[in-house]
């Protein structure tokens, strides 16, 4: 049986209220809805985001298994160098493996999760990571800034064991010109919000529902969840009562908590379902972008296996209001921020060293001596215990799924950073091995000697002068 | 069986320039301030000098690679010069290698001169750069500055002896206090003013829990000496000082990788202070070491190295410190010339400018009454370069 065999999610910690950005940009004649949306951290993109909810999927999941990773968005870091394999290699996941990047629609995340279980389907995969995830970049004052929130998540894919099998779909397709952005622009523009509505999310979600009702037969009232993007609150429920479906049976949007996400929304939605999932339930998925796909799930009893995930309600609850939006245009580069001459130091990347250290830099894996087992980061081919110093003796070694506690730390105000104080500290790792990392998501105030961290993985620079996002992996607090 | 360097050299001569943000001179002003006066107080002349060690740390940030840089703004005549790099125990190591080079018998005279042009950054702090530590620290490694190096030991060192932030800071600052008071009373100190134990504790906070009054300035500056084999010494003036020993110890990666530190101490000071006591012969280093400028980048530094230096049992150094055993008038007095809290730290020149001051000390020669320690018989010094977790030290011990 083919369907979905786990599933993850990420938000950012940080919390935006749309008070907070009416205050300071609320002169441009915009007028928020009420609510707020989860902010990415200024060391937070997309793919990062896809990392963290790729990794909350992947939990108890056995990572050589997987042969393929879909990243469906559309605000990748990169144009050219593969997203995916990116997020892959982040991942630790093996190479030998199809990776993809579905770009360019808000309907990427659906046409990528269709594309994995064509995949599994047509057994040229086995196990596919799908990971949908936006970070949009928003024109201050722009209606978007209020409507765009940043998260992600993720869907293991396969045949067998599954918690929801996919029973069917449906697609429509529209070259649809509500927003647009041109290559090699930062913003998005926008039609008329009524065009939108009345054109476009109105017409298309009626159509590709109904459309999958009829093909397959089904009764909208069969559905324990119905799920497609809230971009306008009002119509959301008017499609609903229009096709014939209870308020009750509607997913919650997550559009006043989180905000729309794009490419991941509706599959945050069914992450969110899932969790609340029962077996024998029915969920009916659509998205919203160029037209749409719908995907009609039924639950299995498998679905009590499933333990562990963050997913979308733990997330949810584990927040930081950001209250200032001078510090948000500061996170997006929305404003030039003076960081001071040191602050005009980059990192430049030796691409051809990152290569022959990716698994030090972007899997975070060293390794375990044979000899005596010390685990050690980064990797070391002569071991670092002082009475064992055996050569050539090891085995790889992750550490990016291994918790920790900080050793020490310190809050830093005179490194250049974004938000300073810079916090950073050494981390001993359980099961051995200790290193020094940034710490993110966390205030200097709650650091203690002793503290548990995860490690987690994120931007840590981007290099104007040559194109390049650096990421890496950092230390943070037990989220949840 | 190595016999180790104690007694075999000399040092005959000694120079060290004002310490501080010099903006009217360049690296080359300094060098020849420095060489000047050393080669005056030595007594000869350039074509005397058989080589040169030449110490720079930044040199992206002054002279550039190589020796040249010395060679050429010394004059020097076609002798070896070698340039010696190793955080901030370069000019130790410049120091060390004018010993060997005349202990061996290879020469009479050598020069060792350390510089550092720091003030040329355009901000406040070292000189920052992912690259310093090579390409792939670049990638993996936070970007740490010294200051938030070390503030992680003092975190350490709170925790592991219970101290509330308020009583380590309150400690701290009795060992920032003493270096202000030190080198208000020197021309030469880059920092004269003194600052007292309240103004310290209630400073700007530059890395948790360090506060401005923890971190040593931030100076230009530059120191040499001239050194000779033991029984040549006598030739030249009568009273050259004598080298007891010359160590270094440099971190393994158990401090960064391995989990059995402590991270409350610095492992290298702890061994590179047990080799030079046994170069030196000194058994007894709390009774037997009459000073010692050591590398008090922060308070916190000073502090543990009290301890690895076994100035003070371990963990114990508060009570010596509210005790005021390391004030200039105490029983050990430590950075009598202000240290680098004070007088000022310019990586590459720092280990030669301590030496300078146990020099003068020993010979008597303090610039000013006040400043004079009575009866030194041995000075140490000691330079620690890197972060706690990664390091050099190196240990010195000069006397009569």
């Amino acid at each position: 049986m083919i369907g979905i065999k786990s599933y993850g999610a990420y938000i950012p910690r940080y919390r935006m209220n749309h008070n907070t950005i009416f205050m300071s940009v609320g002169f441009l004649g915009t007028f928020p809805p009420p609510g707020e949306n989860a902010v990415a951290n200024h060391d937070e993109d997309a793919l990062s985001m896809a990392v963290a909810a790729g990794i909350d999927c992947l939990s108890a999941v056995k990572r050589e298994a997987v042969d393929g990773l879909y990243l469906a968005t559309t605000s990748q870091p990169y144009m050219v160098r593969q997203n995916s394999a990116l997020i892959a290699t982040a991942l630790d996941l093996p190479s030998n493996m199809r990776t993809a990047d579905f770009i360019g629609s808000t309907k990427s995340g659906t046409a990528a999760l269709l594309s994995a279980f064509d995949a599994v389907k047509g057994k040229t995969s086995s196990s596919i990571l799908v990971c949908a995830s936006d970070c949009r970049l928003s024109k201050p004052g722009s209606p978007q800034e209020y409507l765009y929130g940043d998260g992600a998540a993720a869907l293991l894919v396969g045949n067998g064991d599954v918690i929801a099998t996919l029973e069917g779909s449906y697609s429509v397709s529209y070259d649809f010109p509500d927003r647009w952005r041109a290559s090699g622009e930062r913003f998005e523009h926008a039609w008329e919000d009524r065009f939108i509505r009345d054109s476009g999310y109105r017409q298309f979600i009626t159509e590709v529902i109904a459309g999958i009702l009829k093909k397959y037969e089904l009764n909208i009232k069969d559905f324990a969840k119905i799920i497609y993007p809230g971009l306008y609150t009002r119509e959301h429920g008017a499609i609903a009562k229009r096709l014939g479906a209870e308020p009750g049976q509607l997913q919650d949007t997550l559009i006043n908590t989180v905000g729309d996400t794009g490419s991941a929304s509706p599959l945050m939605m069914l992450v969110a379902a899932l969790e609340d999932a029962r077996a024998g339930d029915k969920i009916l998925v659509a998205s919203f972008g160029n037209g749409g796909d719908a995907l009609v799930f039924q639950v299995t009893e498998k679905i009590g296996n499933i333990k562990d995930r963050r997913a979308v309600k733990k997330h949810l609850a584990s927040k930081k209001e950001l209250t200032s939006y001078e510090k948000y245009l500061a996170f997006r580069n929305l404003a030039p921020m003076d960081l001071g001459m040191r602050g005009e130091i980059n990192i430049r990347t030796p691409m051809s060293a990152l290569f022959r250290e990716r698994k030090v830099i972007l899997s975070l894996c060293g390794s375990k001596c044979k000899k005596c087992g010390t685990p050690q980061y980064p990797y070391q081919r002569i071991c670092v215990n002082p009475d064992c110093g055996a050569i050539d003796q090891m085995e790889d070694y992750r550490f990016s799924d291994k918790e920790g506690v900080v050793f020490t730390y310190t809050g830093d105000n005179l490194a250049a950073s974004i938000d300073p104080p810079s916090v950073y500290g050494l981390v001993d790792f359980t099961g051995g091995g200790r290193f020094w990392f940034d710490f993110t998501d966390c205030d200097l105030d709650s650091v203690k000697v002793g503290m548990p961290v995860e490690m987690t993985f994120r931007r840590r620079y981007v290099d104007e002068s040559s194109g390049v996002h650096g990421y890496s992996w950092k230390a943070a607090p037990i989220r949840a | 069986m190595a016999e180790g360097i104690k007694d075999k050299v000399a040092i005959i001569g000694m120079g060290c320039t004002k310490f501080g943000e010099l903006w009217d001179k360049g690296a080359d002003d300094l060098m020849v301030d420095a060489f000047k006066e050393c080669i005056e107080d030595a007594g000869i002349e350039k074509k005397d000098i058989n080589a040169a060690w030449f110490g720079v740390h930044f040199e992206e940030q002054s002279v550039g690679k190589g020796a040249t840089s010395m060679a050429l703004a010394l004059k020097l005549p076609f002798i070896p010069v070698t340039r010696t790099e190793n955080f901030c125990a370069t000019a130790t190591e410049a120091f060390r290698g004018a010993c060997y080079g005349v202990a061996s018998g290879a020469y009479d005279i050598a020069l060792a001169l350390g510089v550092e042009k720091l003030k040329d950054t355009g901000y406040g702090g070292l000189p920052g750069g992912p690259s310093l530590m090579g390409t792939k620290n670049a990638l993996v490694m936070p970007k740490l500055t010294a200051p938030g190096a070390f503030a992680m030991m003092a975190t350490r060192y709170f925790s592991v002896y219970g101290l509330s932030p308020e009583e380590g800071k309150r400690m701290l600052a009795k060992v920032s206090a003493k270096s202000h008071y030190n080198g208000a009373r020197n021309p030469k100190a880059h920092l004269r003013r003194e600052v007292t134990e309240e103004q310290i504790f209630n400073a700007p906070i530059i890395a948790w829990p360090l506060g401005l009054f923890d971190c040593c300035g931030v100076s230009d500056g530059s120191a040499a000496a001239i050194v000779t084999r033991a029984d040549m010494a006598k030739k030249f003036r009568p009273d050259p000082i004598y080298v007891k020993a010359l160590q270094i110890a440099l971190s393994s990666g158990e401090e960064l990788m391995y989990t059995k530190w402590d991270g409350a101490h610095v492992e290298t000071g702890y061994r590179a202070g047990i080799l030079a006591y046994k170069e030196a012969g000194v058994k007894d280093p709390r009774n037997e070491i009459s000073m010692a400028e050591v590398h008090d980048c922060f308070s916190i530094t000073e502090a543990v190295t009290m301890e690895d230096l076994q100035f003070s049992p371990r963990g114990k150094v508060k009570e010596d410190i509210e005790t005021a055993r390391f004030n200039h008038d105490g029983p050990q007095p430590i950075q009598p010339d202000g240290g680098l809290k004070c007088f000022g730290h310019p990586i590459g020149a720092s280990g030669l400018r301590m030496i300078y001051e146990m020099y003068k000390q020993l010979q008597g020669k303090a610039q000013l009454p006040e400043r004079q320690i009575k009866n030194p018989k041995l000075g140490l010094t000691h330079n620690m370069g890197g972060f706690p977790a990664m390091n050099i030290v190196s240990v010195a011990i000069v006397g009569l």
